[in-house]
């Protein structure tokens, strides 16, 4: 290793541009000849459109034209889809209602777009909106999962009766049902996981551009996948082929799922550049994104978690409700499946375990994947149970967790994943003495002492990662292949570009995957870069999400840097007159080894290129590419610790220590990867404590903006402590398991694990807010233990 | 935004008439409320006249014991302003807690007090202290001033140019921040005044900033922590929302008291 | 649906041009703008300075603070037109030759991932430090805490924005 290479705390390459304001997002493109786009939403969560006069609005100076949804179906443009088929328990398939980029005949949720106005200037744009009269005849309406699946709710999808999607279920029922009635012990708990909305501080935006002569679309777009976008455009939303249409994803401000999804303004914007023969720029202001990014999250579970006399685990039972909102979003049927039930054997070695979910429509935004996506709804599930039943049986939490460890690896669980390698006890271990854990006794007594509540809490996660082999998520009906691709060009003086299909807004990918190509070749770093983010520059990619970046994407490029090895080699073997077996690459030269015949690194590209002195028939150039598909998930684990203080009188809540031990396998830059784990663990505390959507009866959205979405600030988060103890991943060339989401995922159960300690009540819901914990105080009568 | 005309007089007179002249017309004092506002297109000013630039407008002078602000002077230099933390600290200290750096260095005094939002600190410090409001025309008692919800005595294109505020012998503010938007979901200002103890809560009225009758009995009797604690709250006329029922505001009203007190 | 907004938007009312003279980032710039520009378009779109970000519509945010006179605003609940005379200062303003401190601490102490609040956090972070050192205050990890409650980060969990703050604090 260089102390540029695998393992270095290097500082980022792209920060510069980043801390000089010249970071190029998709709000800073202005194209020639530019119009502004903003959209005519709609204030009811549920209502028949009557008619649209857009006279008004028309008339207006600086208008380019008003167009509504029937005029784009007309055009051709397609559906928005869900891209993985679930099949319900009885073999029919989910019901997908349909969904117009703008509505036709009905809006089904606050903010549903109805019509769209083109202007010359932004200010323009959202006058003349306000001027577009729709005649809506209300809806009765339903926001909440339970109450769109009761007898008489308001019938959101014709085609989909009850507003059920789908109705599934994994595991043997009749097995987990036999070993819960001979438990010993079993835990029951109702458990919401609380409606999240993702917040990348960049809006969404998106610039679109056509060109009548080449009948040619770019669109700029704050995508975490520009290829995904493009795929699904061209083939599902026929806005033109793939060779029409350059999709450019440049810097993008934060992701966390939101901007995987391909949404109605792109969409739109792009058939209305067509239309008026404008390009068509539309930012969204951050009241828009909170009623149109896809939510995350929204479960309703009841769940029974059994024991035999030995707090060993027996089966464990769950049954949950998934709020997909109004329409389903790309991903949204996975990720209460395949990304949640699959992950239900937590850490633990469980025979039996039987999950079934439905998944329902309701008056509300769409549900997709946000941070985690599904594993921290299971991780919450389990570990709050855990908790609970450790505290039930009298048990120390955490024995209660090491009796039950999955100790050898590979391990099958009854729910399709194959955990491949961990050591779940050595980030327990290393957790509890980080956390000092053994002193806790007496900093509780000193917070009695202060009349305060000290509280400790444990949470012992695993998710699955990397995503994913493409065959086996094929079968489980995802519409696409998981894979990567890459490309690496050594040009003729040296130098090396990367072009990869994975997407960085915020993870440093510019950094840490030029250091494995400069580990590899041990080269400066200053000579790599990375290309990304551009349909016309990279081959093809699937785009950033899953932690999927490092286990796959970085695998593709170790793929190609194998192959330009191997012809480097040939190369070398060939101008020195030598054996390639004999050929070493190190310190910028490719020598013969064990002598001292030599040529510079650049001397190779240079002959490659010049092709005056090669092989007997091999190509010119040096440029590979390979496609890398993963032959399992990878499994990132380890064990959070959350200590609180809890004031009694108001409820409020401080974390005083919060600890993590990870097991994210081989890891590229120390510094990128514990600045992931700080801004997971930041958004599972704002879970925990602080966010959450809310909608009244009627399906308006209380939470528009800021003002009533807490988001987590510099002051309601500490500093955090992370450790690593790692094992490697066997199933991908470097050993990377993954770390973008592990943060957001193990914490929830930790800080709420926490709080329910320091209060004496399991009755606890998120975010547990000031008010939540002080009303739980006030319920279990416990809020005078400290005075 | 809807098209606006800003106007930036320099004297009272001419911005009396900008006010006058323009059909919906807005005074602008720091535009930390009314800027966001008008850009949801919840208002939209015909004119907006700016009293930044008024001679005399901003500034703090001491006289008897008696602070006098203009109104123009931002939130954070109240907050530094050396005559207020000598003689009013707990009025330096709200200012330094409202809103954000960026934004006490825009918001003024008489902005906040002319919007009167229900959960603003500023109105709680005034019906505390029993400050008096100086307008172009007169002088309002605050007690007179704070009507409800965003409502006030000022009649239209009337102008606040400075807040008069007798020094009390004791003052603090406790504030219990509402979560997102970090204005008060409770504000407590507690003083100690030659006309006895006055408690004014912000944050949690149905009717935007109250004077706590049972508080200033109990602390004119006693000032002091346990006369506080004792005092029961009702919940009766306090709001209820997404982020505190009437009880935890209740509740609240009696913990920021107490604390306030403790800090005076 | 006759909304309150549908009923203001009826007053169709002309654009009033005012003109404008700032000096920004040490260069004297004038432009005709319509009264109700705020700084930060005025910025983004007529300067083309696109460092200066806008994340919200609330004034929460922080992503478009800029130092105007020397003293850290939210340039989206700013008019331009008011700032005639004004020094700006925005983030592509503030590297004199060589980085600041403030930005170097940011990059030395990874306080930024997707860099979007960046330009925000780095101008909050100089007005901070400028302010407790007139004042001779320590600027310790929970007082940058409480002065950052006007600029909001949903990468890096803040831990490293305090600490980059801290650094730059001891070399500024």
């Amino acid at each position: 290793m260089t102390d540029q290479g695998i393992g270095a705390r290097v500082k980022r390459k792209e920060d510069k541009r980043f801390t000089t304001g010249h970071g190029k997002y998709t709000d800073d493109v202005r194209m020639e000849n530019q119009a502004y786009a903003a959209f005519v939403r709609s204030p009811f969560a549920h209502a028949e459109i009557k008619g649209i006069d857009k006279s008004a609005a028309e008339a207006m100076e600086g208008v380019i034209a008003v167009l509504t949804g029937p005029e784009l179906v007309a055009d051709g443009i397609g559906n928005i889809i869900c891209g993985w088929a679930v099949t319900s328990k009885d073999g029919s398939p989910m019901n997908m209602g349909a969904w117009s980029a703008l509505a036709t005949e009905k809006v089904r949720y606050v903010g549903d777009a109805a019509a769209v106005v083109i202007a010359e200037s932004d200010a323009i744009a959202r006058r003349a909106a306000e001027a577009v009269e729709v005649d809506y005849a209300e809806l009765p309406a339903v926001a909440v999962a339970s109450k769109a699946l009761a007898a008489g709710a308001p019938q959101i999808h014709d085609n989909a009766p009850g507003n059920l999607i789908y109705d599934w279920e994994i595991g043997d029922e009749a097995a987990t049902d036999a070993a819960l009635a001979g438990a010993a012990h079993v835990t029951e708990m109702e458990i919401t996981n609380n409606r999240l909305a993702p917040n990348p501080m960049e809006p969404r935006s998106a610039v679109a551009t056509y060109d009548p002569i080449e009948e040619h679309y770019t669109l700029y777009t704050t995508s975490q996948n520009p290829h995904v976008a493009r795929l699904v455009l061209s083939a599902f939303y026929q806005v033109a082929p793939e060779n029409k249409l350059r999709v450019v994803a440049p810097d993008v401000g934060g992701g966390f799922g939101s901007k995987i999804y391909i949404y109605p303004e792109e969409i739109t914007c792009l058939w209305a550049s067509m239309k008026t023969g404008r390009s068509v720029k539309w930012t969204s202001d951050r009241s828009e994104a909170f009623m149109t990014d896809a939510h995350g999250r929204d479960h309703v579970t009841t769940a029974k978690l059994g024991f035999d006399a030995d707090n060993r685990i027996v089966g464990f039972k769950v049954d949950t409700i998934a709020n997909f909102g109004a329409y389903m979003s790309l991903f949204s049927s996975a990720v209460p499946t395949y990304l949640y039930a699959t992950l239900l054997s937590g850490q633990y070695d469980i025979a039996n375990i039987h999950c079934n979910v439905r998944a329902v429509y309701t008056n509300t935004v769409p549900v997709d994947a946000y941070r985690g996506a599904g594993r921290p709804e299971a991780c919450y599930l389990v570990e709050r149970m855990m908790e609970t039943a450790a505290r039930e049986l009298g048990v120390e939490p955490t024995e209660l967790r090491r009796a039950n460890f999955i100790r050898e690896f590979p391990h099958q669980t009854p729910v399709i994943m194959a955990y491949d390698a961990g050591d779940f006890e050595a980030n327990l271990d290393q957790a509890l003495a980080a956390a000092d854990v053994a002193g806790f006794a007496a900093r509780k007594a000193e917070s009695a002492k202060r009349g305060v509540l000290r509280g400790l809490g444990f949470s012992s996660y695993i998710e699955a990662c990397g995503i994913a082999p493409s065959a086996a998520v094929g079968s489980l009906g995802a519409g696409v292949g998981l894979w990567e691709s890459a490309e690496v060009r050594v040009n003729a003086v040296g130098t090396i570009e990367v072009l990869t299909g994975s997407h960085s807004h915020g993870q440093g990918h510019e950094t840490a995957f030029a250091q494995v190509v400069a580990d590899r070749f041990d080269l400066p770093l200053d000579s790599i870069s990375i290309v990304h983010g551009d349909t016309d520059t990279v081959q093809m990619g699937m785009g950033t999400y899953g932690s999927r970046s490092g286990a796959v994407g970085l695998s593709a490029i170790v793929k190609a840097l194998d192959k330009v090895e191997a012809k480097v080699k040939k190369i070398a073997a060939h101008v020195l007159e030598a054996s390639e077996d004999d050929i070493v690459i190190e310190g910028g030269q490719v020598k013969v080894a064990g002598t001292d015949k030599a040529m510079g690194w650049h001397e190779v590209g240079l002959s490659a290129y010049t092709a005056h002195n090669l092989p007997e028939g091999m190509e010119p150039g040096l440029k590979e590419t390979a496609f890398y598909d993963p032959a399992n998930f990878t499994f990132p684990a380890g064990t959070y610790i959350c200590e609180v203080e809890v004031d009694p009188e108001t409820g409020v809540t401080k974390i005083e220590r919060f600890t993590c031990s990870d097991d994210f396998g081989t890891i590229i830059n120390p510094m990128i990867v514990e600045g992931q784990v700080h801004g997971g663990v930041a958004q599972g505390i704002g879970q925990a404590m602080l966010e959450q959507v809310v909608y009244d009866d009627d399906g308006q959205l209380i939470t528009g903006s800021y003002m009533d979405y807490t988001m987590p600030r510099a002051d309601d988060v500490p500093f955090y402590d992370v450790h690593h103890a790692s094992t490697t991943c066997p199933n991908n060339p470097l050993g990377i398991k993954g770390c973008g989401e592990a943060g957001a995922i193990g914490t929830p159960p930790a800080v709420i694990n926490a709080i329910t300690d320091a209060i004496g009540t399991n009755d606890l819901a998120m975010p547990a807010t000031p008010q939540a914990v002080w009303s739980a105080l006030q319920a279990s009568g416990k809020s005078m233990a400290a005075e | 935004m809807y098209s606006t005309r800003y106007h930036k007089p320099a004297t009272i007179d001419d911005a009396l008439a900008a006010l006058g002249a323009g059909d919906e017309a807005k005074v602008l004092a720091g535009g930390q409320t009314l800027l966001a506002t008008m850009k949801q297109h919840l208002a939209a000013p015909s004119d907006l006249v700016d009293i930044r630039a008024i001679d005399g407008m901003s500034g703090v002078t001491v006289q008897d014991n008696i602070l006098t602000i203009g109104a123009a002077t931002t939130h954070a230099e109240v907050a530094t302003n050396a005559d207020v933390r000598q003689h009013c600290g707990a009025l330096g200290q709200l200012a330094g807690g409202i809103g954000d750096p960026a934004v006490r260095h825009q918001g003024t005094i008489g902005g906040s007090i002319a919007n009167n939002d229900p959960a603003a600190d500023y109105p709680a410090a005034m019906l505390a202290l029993g400050a008096t409001i100086i307008t172009n025309s007169r002088e309002i008692a605050a007690d007179a001033f704070f009507q409800g919800l965003f409502t006030t005595a000022l009649d239209e294109n009337e102008i606040i140019t400075a807040i008069r505020i007798p020094c009390p012998a004791k003052a603090a503010y406790a504030k219990f921040n509402q979560p997102a938007s970090r204005f008060a979901l409770v504000g407590v200002f507690v003083a100690k005044t030659d006309m006895g103890a006055r408690v004014a809560v912000t944050g949690a009225g149905e009717d935007g900033v109250f004077r706590h009758a049972a508080l200033e009995a109990a602390l004119s009797a006693d000032w002091s922590e346990s006369a506080a604690a004792k005092v029961a709250i009702s919940a009766d006329g306090l709001m209820s929302d997404i982020h505190a029922s009437a009880a935890y505001r209740a509740n609240l009203i009696g913990v920021m008291a107490k604390r306030a007190v403790a800090a005076s | 649906m006759k909304s309150e907004k549908a009923a203001k938007r009826r007053e169709v009312r002309e654009d009033q041009m005012t003109n404008v003279t700032m000096t920004v980032n040490g260069k004297s710039v004038s432009r005709n703008v319509p009264d109700e520009t705020l700084l930060s378009e005025f910025l983004r779109e007529e300067l083309r300075l696109t460092g200066t970000h806008v994340g919200c519509d609330t004034s929460q945010c922080g992503a478009c603070t800029v130092h105007v006179n020397g003293k850290s605003v939210k340039s989206c609940t700013t008019l331009a037109v008011a700032l005639d005379g004004a020094e700006v200062t925005t983030i592509e303003g503030v590297a004199n030759g060589e980085l600041h401190p403030m930005q170097v601490a940011f990059n030395d102490n990874h306080g930024l991932q997707c860099g979007f609040c960046t330009p925000g956090m780095i101008m909050a972070g100089i007005d901070m430090v400028n302010r407790y050192k007139a004042s001779g205050q320590e600027l310790t990890a929970d007082a940058i805490r409480h002065e950052l409650e006007g600029n909001i980060c949903r990468c890096t969990g803040y831990h490293n924005i305090v600490k980059s703050i801290q650094d730059a604090a001891a070399k500024m």
